[in-house]
């Protein structure tokens, strides 16, 4: 029933784990298959070893989740040894990786590449480095670095995921789609900031954060909104969804994939068995066979 | 969906301070919190870092954690005075089970996150292993429970190795369950003894954390998340976790030996 195929992977449902929650290591993504994702995405890589930021670096009250982990990570070099192949676990496995130059973002996709993933997933939207670049709202510097990753990226196909911390996304979905993008995701974090009145600072060590979870839906189904009515490449529909029915809703809105990160807190790890649950209740009782009928429905 | 979570630090005025040996203070509040045994809070030092920390005493009435100075973070908690405010959030992890008949074993400061386990436990033997005399903790607090010390020097107690007087407690007493925290390569040996002589064991882990809630993916040993799963485990678990006594991973996540991984500062 929640069989679904995205640039021609196929997954036993439609839900993804998204870049940053748990898949640092590789126990960790086979463990998120387990737990009944999908899919699996990798935290994002580039090609340095970077320790992020100091605690606090991430928080949450009610329907915000605040964050600030400042992209820690491996380094590309170190995961190739780590990571051996991404070909042998139980789902597809998504390869999420950046650069601050042009020429990074290329030297890691091609590294990526070689542990053959399922898809490539390229980070140019997070709201807590300096990449350098504005690559996550500038549509002339969004379109390079999708050119120069599917170049390096062979036969796999290349996701490009985006920010909300833009004034029109549609207008960033258009370029990367012109460029040979073979999928969006969208969408990462909200910029945001916390101050404690107790203690008069703001709450995260790097001040400012990316709002996820709950408070993000709407701004997520709005973007995947958009790009689904600008673009016909596929959509990996992420932000915010916590139940079946906000990734029901997702769907509507033009996502093929949903993506899942924060509600793995919210819900705990078992939270992908527990959406997809919820989400067949649903089509049953709604009579839907497959996602295909309802997918962009919002449009009509 | 439910969702009024709350998972910030929540700012408390220090209560008291008890030093407890050489670097080792116990910071408290006049505060209750609602926490099993082996669990651990989340401690927040504006301005400097937030690390995890075991509870290391809890009455009704207040509780405490205990903390030795070593790296910048603990150093900064060292110089605190009472009244100062910290960020607490937690209880985070899953504690020990509640067995008769026990042994607990601890290391070093270990044994601040084995303390409010004796508490519950009814009249367990503690075997407690330090460097020296200096790095006891809690004498006063356990002078009437069954304690049984270990020093590298033999300052106090024993001369050599906390698990040799496990051995000896395994083949002498009635014992079935150990609870152990220390360090890695102790209760690893803990285990081993354990598995030798079938006694079920459970042990507290310790990993960098940056979340505490099972989010960040840096705390994982193998596919166990320490601070959702954890920190404590049991034998069982333990036997299908080849990372336990082996391996560790930095803040970055880069994975290395428990050596390098304590030797880098964070
Ligand atoms: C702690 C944390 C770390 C994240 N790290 C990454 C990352 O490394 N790469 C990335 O592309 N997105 C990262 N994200 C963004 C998520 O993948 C996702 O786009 C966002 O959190 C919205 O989805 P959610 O509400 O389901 O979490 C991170 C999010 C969180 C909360």
């Amino acid at each position: 029933m929640l069989k679904t195929s995205i640039c021609g992977v196929k997954l036993k449902n439609p839900t993804v784990l998204a870049s940053g929650i748990l898949g640092v290591t590789k126990p960790s993504l086979d463990r998120m298959g387990r737990e009944g994702a999908g899919a699996v995405t990798m935290k994002s890589l580039c090609h340095e070893e970077r320790s992020g930021n100091n605690n606090p670096t991430m928080f949450n009250e009610g329907e915000v989740f605040l964050n600030a982990v400042g992209l820690p990570g491996q380094g590309m070099d170190s995961a190739l040894k780590d990571f051996k192949r991404l070909d042998d676990l139980s789902v597809p496995v998504i390869g999420s990786i950046y650069g601050y130059t042009l020429k990074q973002f290329g030297q890691v996709t091609k590294k990526i590449a070689s542990l053959n993933p399922a898809m490539i997933e390229v980070n140019i939207s997070c709201p807590n480095i300096h990449y350098g670049e504005n690559y996550d709202n500038s549509p002339s510097l969004a379109a390079k670095v999708t050119k120069i990753c599917k170049k390096n990226a062979g036969k796999i196909p290349v996701s490009i995921k985006l920010s909300p911390n833009v004034y029109d996304i549609k207008v960033m979905a258009k370029a990367v789609e012109k460029a040979g993008a073979d999928a969006i995701t969208a969408i990462n974090t909200l910029t945001g900031m916390s101050i404690d009145a107790d203690t008069r600072k703001p709450i995260l060590k790097a001040k400012t954060g990316g709002i996820s979870g709950p408070a993000l839906k709407p701004v997520a189904i709005k973007c995947v909104y958009e790009i689904y009515k600008t673009v016909k490449i596929p959509i990996i529909g992420t932000g915010g969804i916590t139940t079946g029915k906000d990734a029901i809703e997702m769907v509507m809105a033009g996502a093929t994939l949903v993506g899942v990160g924060t509600a793995c807190y919210y819900r705990g790890p078992s939270v992908f068995k527990k959406i997809c649950k919820e989400m067949e209740t649903w089509m049953k009782k709604n009579k839907i066979k497959n996602l295909r009928e309802i997918r962009g429905i919002a449009h009509k | 969906m439910n969702c009024i979570n709350k998972n910030a630090p929540r700012i408390l005025k220090i209560s008291k301070i008890v030093n407890e040996g050489l670097g080792q203070k116990s910071i408290f509040f006049n505060e209750t919190i609602d926490s099993k045994p082996g669990q651990f809070i989340m401690v927040y030092l504006p301005g400097v870092d937030e690390k995890p920390m075991a509870i290391s005493y809890k009455t009704r009435k207040e509780f405490a954690f205990t903390s030795q100075a070593v790296g910048k973070f603990t150093k900064a908690i060292e110089k605190l005075k009472p009244g100062d405010k910290l960020g607490i959030r937690g209880p985070y992890g899953k504690g020990f089970s509640l067995k008769k008949n026990a042994c607990v074993i601890a290391g070093g400061v270990g044994m601040s996150s084995v303390s409010t386990l004796i508490d519950k436990l009814k009249n367990p033997l503690i075997i407690y292993g330090a460097r020296s005399k200096n790095h006891l903790i809690y004498l006063k607090r356990y002078k009437k429970n069954n304690l049984e010390i270990a020093t590298d020097d033999g300052s106090s107690g024993f001369k050599g190795f906390n698990t040799v007087l496990l051995e000896k407690a395994l083949k002498e007493k009635k014992i079935k369950q150990v609870y152990t925290c220390g360090p890695e390569v102790m209760m690893e040996k803990v285990f081993n003894i354990c598995k030798k002589n079938k006694v079920e064991c459970e042990a507290s882990l310790e990993r960098y954390m940056s979340c505490g809630f099972g989010v960040c993916g840096k705390c994982m040993v193998d596919d166990q998340i320490v601070c959702v799963d954890g920190p404590v485990f049991t034998s069982k678990q333990l036997l299908k976790m080849p990372e336990f006594g082996n391996s560790a991973r930095l803040k970055s996540g880069r994975k290395v030996s428990l050596q390098e991984y304590h030797a880098t500062p964070t």
